[in-house]
């Protein structure tokens, strides 16, 4: 932990309320998000129990599972889930931009600018913690190989098409959640302790109650003491005054309402089964309407405050201003959603159970990539960001104090300004290394030449080496003045494009040869063990 | 494996391990062929004998390293052995991309094409360089070398360049890393973070794989602790004996601590100045101070070293020290209060940075030392390993007492991945093992 | 291994004594050892398990019960997928064993499943280590379904009930651990086969002391058998786990156990855990032995949020976290280091305190540009 990080939340233990870790907004929030507030059943892979899903803080849609060990009710859970939330995906595949793309060009191998469609906003799903997006791809994957009676009229439990369809968008909302900076998939914890610094620990900052208890205390109380609450409070029955944000639920509600209300309803159904005239039917289909509604408000009793914190939570990040690069992060996302868009529309097989060595490589090397992009342009948005990173040694800030022209040698000098920077922070400057800051929004280039302390700090002698036009003279404004105020970083700002990896077919021997023709992944089988 | 520890003499052990790789390497009916060397076993030397003898055979050959230094201090060691011999250094296009000395090399080629050095007997650069090279005729030979050092997607990037391969590289030195989480391909056997290696032995098992079983670097009193502690189930031994190096000083001690961790070092190999408990921030005054301390007096002292390279004592100059930390501030605080006491040229850089290079003598501020926590960076074996295995004569290790308890206190709830081979040792155990034996070495001081 | 121990009568009378009159000892169970993992330091932690002092009951009358607790849901499930996979007299779990394990060993044709059940715990562990060397001695595939061990603790013996252990014909063992977290597409969670491999690496060690009792002593197998389920299914699937990197930690972690006879020493006369005491005096006994308490004491250690609060009243800054310490030198509480850095307090000389109050400069710097000009990107 850095120490202006660690600073932040001493303050916040002192001052009771949490402090900021960032002066921007990192992170692109739609004005339209689909919140998913899911829980699932303990002990069971991937077992829904029910969800609150929608757009409309007012009224979230409510989906029960109402005996979770019932594989009939587990897939009806899951259309009715692939229903609530393809229109919302659909209704952003329509609208599109006319843009550019660069391909590798099939015959001459160069890459080359091709007119494409892009997506003019994509859909955004918030769920309330880090354990929501590891069950958003749980549950794509549970997903995505489902049969449908198209394709296989003898799957003994034939899926609704919107099903793997719903698996596959799931599957691919949950890996573009591990690219750093994107932000197609958020959780709620995540996004508020990436922006405040609380009184207590990053791994009590995962309870979102107690995150938001400290970053908003209620009149009269500490975040302390809030959050203590959040934490711990239950009411006379034990169960807790803030339930957790799931996906898990709390072993006493388990215990001590869900189970004995799971039990009247499997109670009601076998009665139902068992019911010997229409008469005698009815009534009993009443009592398991009424056994069902029980679970349905049990479970709408422990979501229902997370689906009011989180959108609580979405308030307090709105007030922050957006940082600069976000909308550029916001456009990959786009691109990321109409590609997959495309893949799903051009008829392409579900991502398959496990990456390819050459597919593993390519992801890798992305999200190394988006890394160091992000890390720079956090630090260039966001002064605080900033600040860590001149602590670091790794960028700083001063005004100039001289400026010396000077020319490169060879044929055609090109300007080589000599810039003096006084500065009081202490880079790690190696012999040559280079500096960027931004001009323009675009980084330029200088290098290091010479440091020398003096009171307070230090004088670090730059030469700026690119960015200053063709001619002999720099271009206007392209070279700092003296008593200008910069900020160079030694990071580079933009990245490179990675290595070129061969195509899948051409996986060399070190890394087991070609993959071979990708067969349709089977389904899941299905074992009479499901139904425990 | 080779038979080569069975054999008394050390310099006929080696060479009977050399003769074997050179022999899987140039006749063997395998595509690939691994040798792990420990510190100072003579990997850049097998290297360059590798490539002569795959040159003079007529095969055309690339070599891949994994830093443009190993590139270049490759390409100077050929021409030094084979002024001859036509080399090719693959470049990328930033400035000053490589070593200006090989401006100096009549038979050596430079560009940042590789179509420009078509044909040329033996090509190096980069992994990275590399992995922009396109041909339509595979290489025939490659060497990677480092290739421990080198990650798995890398090696991906480059391995359809070349038909069959030499790997050498050191399994003891710090693992490449990832700076994103890659969980998710854990224990796929082509896992893009795992080590090239890894991958490359996990797709073809019956690869020959050689080990060279003779530090020459490290000296008799040091090579049975690296070996124990860092390389448990591949030892080797040191190609001298013990008396065969002597560090004497011309000045006699002055009774302060680092004087007398000098002597210590230098009767027994290993000196452990070790200053009085107390939690500090990474750059410890007290800390850079001893170290600053102990190297001045190294040279003040007028050391003279004797070894089996040459029998007349030669001259511990600032060239022939070098200090080692875990961070880059470190170093730079320490360089900062060396120059304060008027001492340059003595190289002081991080473990990373280290790797591969030579010392008579190192200095090594310990990555533990004055440390509230341990962290699976200080505790990763490979920073100890390169810190601990550098020197030829003697190595001094600065630390703060309570180290032996910072480890005892250390929770141990490391995640554990299906399928994925437990990498020994284990930095705790590697850490413990190497303060157990520092102790036997240390001098209390109070600065 | 642990040093010969003298005067163990008496530390066991002294351990009685800090239970309490008539309380029994608690055995060291799978949420001890996850804290005794977590946690190695903590000297408060090692004396009350040392002392086999129930620490769920301890808490709760301190008035910071723990939050641990287990939703019937999930116990279901693991019976029923442990039953699952013993079924057919251990046919499926052997064929499992050999499968992973062993697969140059003979097919086991009809495994022998030797009855363990004997009057209370030690007897139990009697009759265990009776059929263990029966099961040697025979040379066949034979399964203990739960059976009892014993591992010196602290100069205690703890008994320990894995799942399942198997005698090869060899004459090697295997631990068994079953596990309800589902194997998905070839992998798990990292965390819970972590603590699966801590849990076993007990029981390898407790295997290795039965073991040595032998002779021949036979070879306790380094490499477990983890059972979990596949994918979204009942069926269960095994994966081999190499455990001798955690046997090797949690022995000697044990082995410094010994130090309870030290902790101990240095408690005053009269200290007392049982938990039918005033909170009081339970508040002053726990006082009476340092904690280090770090947040991941909570998923780890029934005392934590008593110990949290303590932490958190003393302003001790690691209830922020191990990490914040890192660079905050030889200062440990929120207010000496918001004084170091305010430059109220401190030594300007030291570089803890210079790198502070550079850092609160730079901090209040950025939160005033950020301040005046809504947001403020970097010139």
């Amino acid at each position: 932990m850095s120490l202006i990080d660690a600073l932040g939340r001493l303050e916040a233990v002192r001052t009771g309320r949490a402090q900021p870790a960032a002066t921007v907004r990192h992170r692109h929030l739609s004005d339209r998000p689909l919140v998913l507030v899911p829980l699932t059943t303990a002990g069971e892979a991937g077992a829904p129990l029910g969800a609150l899903v929608g757009t409309d803080r007012d009224a979230p849609r409510l989906l029960v599972v109402p005996q979770p060990r019932d594989r009939d009710l587990r897939f009806a859970f899951l259309a009715e889930l692939a229903d609530a939330v393809l229109p919302y995906i659909d209704s952003y595949a329509g609208e599109v931009e006319a843009a550019e793309r660069t391909e590798t060009d099939p015959e001459t191998g160069k890459r080359v600018k091709v007119e494409a469609e892009l997506c003019a906003d994509a859909p955004q799903l918030i769920v309330p913690s880090r354990g929501g997006i590891e069950l958003v791809r749980l549950l794509g994957r549970s997903m995505r190989f489902r049969r449908t009676a198209e394709q296989d009229p003898e799957t003994p439990h034939p899926a609704p098409p919107r099903v793997p369809l719903l698996g596959r968008w799931l599957t691919h909302y949950g890996e573009r959640a591990r690219v750093p900076g994107s932000s197609l998939l958020l959780a709620l914890t995540d996004l508020l302790s990436r922006h405040w610094a609380t009184g207590q620990s990053g791994l009590e900052d995962q309870h979102l109650g107690a995150l938001l208890a400290w970053i908003d205390p209620p009149d009269g109380m500490t975040g302390a003491q809030a959050a203590l609450r959040a934490e711990l409070a239950r009411d006379a029955d034990g169960q807790l005054l803030c339930p957790p944000a799931g996906p898990a639920t709390d072993p006493a509600f388990d215990n001590r309402l869900l189970a004995p209300a799971i039990e009247r309803y499997d109670r009601a159904r076998t009665a139902l089964a068992a019911a010997e005239d229409g008469l005698e039917a009815d009534g009993r289909l009443a009592a398991l309407a009424a056994a069902e509604r029980e679970i349905r408000a049990l479970v709408e009793r422990v979501t229902r405050p997370t689906w009011d914190a989180v959108w609580r939570g979405l308030d307090l990040l709105r007030a922050l201003p957006e940082g600069a690069h976000v909308e550029e992060r916001w456009t990959r996302d786009r691109w990321s959603f109409t590609g997959h868009r495309d893949r799903v529309l051009a008829g392409e097989p579900p991502q398959p159970r496990r990456d390819d060595a050459v597919t593993a490589a390519h992801k890798l090397a992305a999200r190394e990539r988006e890394q160091a992009r992000l890390d720079a342009q956090e630090a260039l948005d966001d002064p605080l960001v900033m600040a860590e990173r001149r602590l670091a040694g790794e960028a700083f800030t001063g005004e100039v104090t001289e400026v010396v022209m000077a020319y490169s040698e060879g044929k055609r000098p090109s300007p080589r300004p000599l810039v003096t920077v006084r500065t009081e922070d202490r880079p790690h400057l190696a012999e040559r290394a280079k500096v960027y800051r931004s001009l323009g929004g675009r980084p330029q280039t200088a290098e290091f030449v010479g440091y020398e302390p003096c009171p307070d700090g230090a004088l670090i002698v730059l030469r700026i080496t690119d960015k200053m036009g063709r001619g002999k003279e720099p271009e206007p404004g392209s070279v700092p003045e003296k008593g200008e105020h910069v900020c160079f970083t030694l990071f580079e700002h933009e990245q490179r494009g990675g290595a070129k990896l061969p195509e899948p077919e051409r996986t060399p021997w070190t890394h087991g040869g070609p993959p071979g023709e990708p067969g349709p992944e089977p389904a899941d089988p299905v074992t009479e063990e499901d139904l425990l | 494996m080779t038979t080569a520890e069975a054999v008394a003499d050390p310099g006929a052990a080696a060479a009977r391990a050399t003769d074997a790789i050179l022999r899987d390497t140039l006749h063997g009916t395998e595509r690939g062929v691994v040798v792990d060397s420990p510190p100072g076993a003579g990997k850049s030397t097998l290297v360059v004998r590798a490539a002569l003898e795959l040159a003079a055979a007529g095969r055309p050959l690339m070599i891949v390293a994994q830093t443009n230094a190993q590139v270049d201090d490759l390409v100077l060691r050929l021409a030094e052995k084979d002024p001859e011999l036509p080399v090719g250094r693959l470049h990328s296009s930033d400035s000053d991309p490589y070593d200006k000395a090989l401006d100096d090399l009549p038979n050596v080629r430079t560009s940042a094409k590789a179509g420009d050095l078509a044909g040329l007997p033996v090509v190096l650069s980069t992994a990275a360089k590399w992995a922009h090279v396109k041909v339509d005729e595979p290489w025939r030979h490659a060497i990677v070398d480092e290739a421990y050092q080198m990650r798995s997607d890398a090696l991906l990037a480059v391995a359809g360049l070349f038909e069959r391969a030499l790997f050498v590289g050191d399994p003891g030195q710090l693992d490449p890393f990832a700076i994103v989480g890659s969980e998710q391909w854990a224990g796929l056997s082509y896992d893009p973070s795992a080590s090239a290696v890894t991958t490359l032995l996990a797709h073809n098992p019956g690869l020959p794989q050689h080990r060279l079983p003779v530090s020459w670097r490290l000296p008799a009193s040091a090579a049975p602790l690296v070996s124990a502690a860092f390389y448990p189930y591949t030892p080797f031994r040191s190609g001298t004996g013990e008396g065969d190096r002597r560090l004497a000083f011309a000045v006699p001690s002055d009774g302060s601590g680092p004087d007398r961790v000098i002597d210590e070092a230098a009767a027994c190999g290993w000196g452990l100045l070790e200053l009085p408990a107390r939690h500090t921030p990474r750059t410890d005054p007290e800390a850079v101070h001893a170290v600053a301390a102990v190297v001045r007096r190294l040279l003040e002292r007028g050391g003279a070293a004797v070894s089996e390279r040459s029998p007349e004592p030669a001259p511990l100059t600032a060239d022939r020290i070098a200090v080692g930390t875990a961070h880059r501030d470190q170093a730079a605080a320490i360089r900062a209060a060396l120059a304060g006491l008027g001492v340059t040229d003595v190289t002081v850089d991080t473990a990373n940075r280290l790797q591969g290079r030579e010392y008579d003598v190192t200095v090594v501020l310990h990555p533990l030392s004055g440390r509230p926590d341990a962290t699976a960076f200080h505790l990763e074996t490979g920073r100890l390993c390169v810190l601990a295995s550098r020197h030829r004569h003697a190595c001094i290790v600065v630390c703060r007492a309570g180290v032996t308890e910072l480890l005892d206190d250390h929770p141990s709830t490391e995640p554990v991945q299906l399928g994925v081979t437990v990498k020994f040792p284990d930095g705790w155990e590697a850490n413990h093992a190497v303060l157990a034996h520092l102790a036997k070495h240390r001098v209390a001081w109070r600065p | 291994m642990p040093p010969p121990r003298t005067g163990g009568t008496a530390l066991r009378h002294r351990l009685a004594e800090l239970r309490g009159p008539d309380v029994p000892a608690k055995a060291l169970d799978a949420r001890a050892l996850a804290a005794l993992a977590a946690n190695p330091g903590c000297r408060r932690r090692a004396i009350l398990d040392g002392a086999g002092v129930d620490k769920a009951a301890l808490a709760s009358a301190l008035g910071a019960p723990p939050v641990f607790g287990q939703s019937q849901f999930a116990f279901m499930r693991g019976n029923a997928f442990e039953a699952r996979v013993k079924a057919d007299g251990g046919a499926e779990l052997l064929r499992l064993v050999r499968e992973t394990l062993d697969p140059g060993a003979e097919p086991p044709e009809r495994p022998h499943v030797p009855d363990l059940t004997a009057p209370g715990p030690e007897g139990r562990r009697t009759r265990t280590e009776q059929a263990l060397r029966e099961a040697t001695a025979a040379g066949a595939w034979t399964l203990l379904d739960h059976p009892m061990l014993a591992l010196d603790v602290a100069g205690s013996p703890a008994l320990l009930e894995p799942d399942a252990v198997v005698v090869h014909p060899d004459g090697r063992w295997t631990v068994v651990e079953i596990k309800s977290f589902p194997v998905l597409d070839g992998s798990a969670d990292p965390a819970k086969v972590g603590a699966a491999a801590r849990q076993a690496a007990v029981y390898v060690l407790a295997l290795e002391e039965t073991a040595a009792r032998l002779e021949p002593p036979p070879e306790v197998r380094h490499r477990i058998l983890l059972v979990c389920p596949k994918d979204f299914s009942n069926l269960p699937t095994a994966s081999a786990v190499d455990v001798r990197k955690q046997r090797a930690v949690t022995a000697r972690q044990l082995a410094r156990l010994t130090r309870v006879e030290d902790i101990a020493g240095t408690l005053p006369d009269g200290v007392c855990f049982s938990p039918d005491l005033p909170a009081e005096e339970l508040t002053a006994a726990v006082e009476a032995v340092p904690a280090t308490y770090a947040p991941e004491c909570l998923s780890a250690c029934e005392l934590a949020f008593h110990c949290r609060a303590r932490a958190r009243a003393a302003g001790a800054v690691t209830a922020l976290g191990r990490s914040v310490r890192a660079e905050l030198g030889g200062l440990s509480t929120v207010d000496d280091v918001l004084a170091a850095a305010r430059g109220e307090a401190g030594d300007p000389d030291d570089p803890a305190v210079a790198a502070l109050r550079r850092a609160a400069r730079l901090r209040a710097q950025a939160l005033a540009a950020a301040d005046r000009e809504g947001a403020a990107p970097c010139p």
